[in-house]
């Protein structure tokens, strides 16, 4: 591994005392990028990474989709992620399966707060901001705000271009929906949205594809970022439109599309950087194992992560799979979860950035019971 | 009638103020706190506080070292002065005066489409406009027309009288263009039926009014030079010449029958409905006529008008939404939007209005649908600054009562904090006063 000019000076995994506070130093990143993409409202792990070779699922979920894209016999990939699938193909894709953090909650806001902490409370930091702060470095939060993901006592930048605040079909089908009854804003949000090329449907609520490519754009400014010599090396981005309570067959395509875009658009714009670094996709929990009455899930427990780059150990699925099963699922209704979202990130850290045990624990703190998966970086 | 009035403290906020600021304290009586702030004077906001002699040798400069885009003294004045005018809504304890300031500005709208009102436009607002938001309107009507920037904007630092001394010499001649929209605009309006030659008269009448630029002090001067001579006939009433001549005209205009039922009806239609009642007309005028035209009293009269506490009759203009979003959140120095820009892109930027009537005053000028999907963007932007908080506390906050329950349930069941805030921020009751 690459040992940053700082950490061979100060010694890996030293011990060094700043501002009164006891930090374990690991290396500096150096040329290895680290991204972490939030799915905001829990993305549902059991369509998009379908383990359909479970005798359980069609009870659950009825027939198996058409066109899932192959990951090695058991689960299929969401057809609408091409462009990860042929980093799956190219070992660069790595699924993580019923997996979920540490907090059994399903509040989005609780949920997204814990995930973001790094345990099963709230926290004023963030543990990526507290990862970058055992390694030193430039970290960079990639959007309109500094997610908690991302906010702590270290420094972090904050970039996001001009005019891609807007919000995804669904928020704004929720606004339409929640003002039609104001007789001057109702009308003149419907107009708006008709105008901007949203058909009837989707007013009512039914899911629409978005033409507009907000995140795919953000991602490839982010990678352009992330290639320059003296640019940031460790970033954080978002992505919503996962909360799929209705008709998630169709709902699911358009969120899914930009994220694939975006993972394309973000190799691409990184160049040779592409081999030395790996992205974290989470989400704050999954969704129910059954399907509701509505063609869409509730607020369920174990999902599916995502981590990819040239740096993984891709072209597999990564689970202790639970199975489906009579008695299987968690409180009779969730994907149970196998494995700890922290042990994922802690791999990662550990594998890719380098951090110790000692670093690891003030990233994670009280998560020492949770071991770093093995073998996730190539 | 008092007692039957639901004086609700958010609505008070809401519609009299800027919008509750995070969890600023509730007043307990909201009439009384309303009525208090027409009471005391503004502290000092702007340091240093705008200047016409200060806006005005920016000018000077500018027009002798011709500079390049972006250089412009008067310019970074103005961008300076204006950001901290808008600063200085987010943390007013006089939100209600500070909507006075705002209507009262609109009302003698100077716009920066003229440019070389530029570095005294927020002198204008400091000068001419602040100190007089509760006074007698006479004397606002007088510190407006010699004002610099009213000057220069309606042109009248140029007009000429034809007989005057300057005007026979070099055949110069009358501009009308401050005495029409005076007398349009700002005090009597059409409805007290002058003529063209009334409108004629008070050009004349206001011949000299005119601005010093080059020597010292700058500022406004009376130039005798160009004074159009002789007693002139406005509206049937005679006035002398000279500059006091102005000042007699002025004063009877303000004090018209037709100014009064004009700004009484602009002044509810701001205030209170769009469409205002009849009734809510003829009370503020009454006491407009009553008090000799003080607005400290018109505004009173506001604040205990029962209809003035139906609420969400009105829409928020963009510069209302923009600060009551900011101060809904309380975001601090240093971590604010640049409000300055944001209020332009959403089609109303500051102290730049298209012409000399000012801002629209009605929903339905604000609320084409691109106007509203822009500030629904917006609105997604900025929700981004909520950070780790708690969005249906602030709502609860910033709304109180007037919170709709198809906005909680929205907020509750969306995927993230971030997209319950925009949807708070997008609800009719929040774009709504």
């Amino acid at each position: 591994m690459i040992i940053g000019r700082r950490a061979a000076l100060l010694g890996l995994s030293a011990v060094a005392t700043m501002g009164g506070a006891s930090l374990a130093l690991a290396a500096a990143p150096g040329e290895k990028r680290f991204v972490v993409v939030i799915q905001r409202g829990a993305m549902d792990g059991m369509a998009v990474v379908v383990p359909h070779g479970d005798p359980g699922l069609t009870a659950l979920r009825g027939a198996t989709p058409e066109g899932l894209l192959d990951l090695g016999g058991f689960y299929g990939l969401h057809p609408a992620l091409a462009g990860l699938h042929a980093m799956y193909r190219a070992h660069e894709l790595l699924p993580v399966h019923a997996v979920a953090g540490p907090y059994r909650v399903r509040s989005h806001f609780e949920a997204q707060d814990f995930l973001e902490s790094g345990a099963d409370h709230r926290m004023t930091s963030g543990w990526l901001n507290r990862a970058v702060g055992t390694m030193g470095g430039n970290a960079l939060a990639v959007g309109v705000s500094v997610p908690l993901l991302l906010r702590g006592s270290t420094q972090v930048g904050n970039w996001a271009p001009h005019g891609m605040a807007e919000p995804p079909p669904d928020l704004y089908a929720a606004i339409a929906a929640m003002n039609h009854t104001d007789p001057l804003i109702g009308p003149a949000i419907v107009a708006g949205l008709k105008e901007r090329g949203f058909s009837n449907r989707a007013l009512m609520g039914e899911p629409q594809e978005t033409n507009r490519n907000a995140f795919p754009a953000l991602a490839a400014a982010a990678g352009g970022m992330l290639r320059a010599p003296d640019g940031p090396r460790i970033a954080a981005m978002e992505i919503g439109g996962w909360d799929t309570h209705t008709a998630q067959a169709s709902r699911l395509t358009g969120p899914l599309k930009q994220l694939d875009s975006g993972m394309v658009a973000l190799k691409t714009a990184l160049g040779d950087a592409w081999k030395q670094t790996i992205v974290l996709i989470m989400t704050e929990f999954g969704r129910t194992a059954r399907l509701n009455g509505t063609g869409g899930t509730d607020h369920g427990t174990a999902g599916v992560a995502f981590v990819l780059g040239g740096a993984v150990k891709g072209g597999r699925v990564q689970a202790d799979w639970p199975g489906l099963g009579p008695g299987k699922l968690f409180e009779d209704r969730d994907l149970a979860p196998t494995a700890d979202l922290r042990s994922v990130a802690k791999g990662l850290l550990a594998g890719h950035l380098g951090l110790g045990a000692p670093a690891l624990e003030q990233v994670f703190p009280g998560s020492t019971g949770t071991p770093p998966m093995r073998g996730l970086v190539g | 009638m008092m007692n039957a009035m639901d004086t609700n403290p958010t609505h008070a906020m809401v519609r009299f103020g800027l919008g509750r600021r995070a969890a600023e304290p509730l007043p307990a009586d909201p009439i009384a706190w309303l009525l208090g702030q027409l009471h005391t004077g503004d502290t000092p906001r702007i340091d240093p506080p705008p200047s016409t002699q200060a806006g005005l040798t920016a000018l000077r400069e500018d027009r002798v070292n011709k500079p390049q885009p972006g250089q412009s003294k008067a310019r970074a004045l103005f961008v300076a002065q204006a950001a901290a005018e808008l600063e200085h809504a987010l943390t007013t304890p006089a939100p209600f005066r500070e909507r006075l300031v705002w209507f009262w500005t609109n009302h003698f709208t100077v716009s920066l489409r003229r440019g070389e009102c530029t570095g005294v436009a927020c002198a204008f607002i400091e000068e001419a406009i602040r100190p007089h938001v509760t006074g007698p309107f006479a004397e606002m009507v007088l510190a407006v027309m010699r004002h610099p920037a009213m000057l220069m904007y309606l042109d009248n630092a140029r007009s000429v009288g034809p007989a005057s001394i300057a005007g026979e010499r070099r055949n110069l001649g009358l501009n009308e263009n401050l005495a029409r929209e005076c007398m349009e605009l700002h005090t009597v309006s059409p409805l007290a039926g002058y003529t063209q030659a009334d409108v004629a008269a008070l050009a004349r009448i206001l011949t000299g009014w005119s601005i010093e630029v080059q020597g010292e002090p700058k500022g406004f001067v009376f130039r005798p030079r160009t004074h159009e001579p002789g007693t002139k006939m406005l509206m049937g009433h005679r006035f002398p010449e000279g500059e006091e001549g102005g000042v007699a005209a002025l004063r009877f205009l303000a004090a018209h029958p037709s100014a009064n039922r004009f700004l009484a009806t602009k002044l509810v239609r701001h205030f209170v409905a769009d469409d205002p009642a009849a009734g809510d007309i003829r009370r503020i005028e009454t006491v407009l006529r009553d008090t000799n035209g003080n607005l400290g009293a018109a505004a009173a009269a506001l604040v205990r008008l029962e209809s003035a506490w139906r609420p969400a009759t009105k829409l928020r203009t963009p510069r209302e939404y923009v600060v009551a979003a900011v101060r809904a959140l309380d975001l601090p120095e240093g971590n604010r939007p640049n409000m300055m820009g944001v209020i332009g892109a959403l089609g109303e930027p500051f102290m730049t209005a298209p012409a000399p009537n000012g801002w629209p005053d009605k929903a339905t000028d604000w609320s084409a649908p691109e106007a509203v999907m822009r500030r629904i963007d917006w609105a997604n932007g900025f929700a981004g600054r909520l950070g780790p908080r708690d969005p249906v506390e602030i709502a609860d906050l910033a709304l109180g009562p007037l919170l709709r329950p198809a906005t909680l349930e929205a907020m509750r069941r969306a995927g993230s904090r971030r997209d319950a805030f925009t949807l708070m921020l997008a609800s009719a009751e929040f774009q709504r006063r």
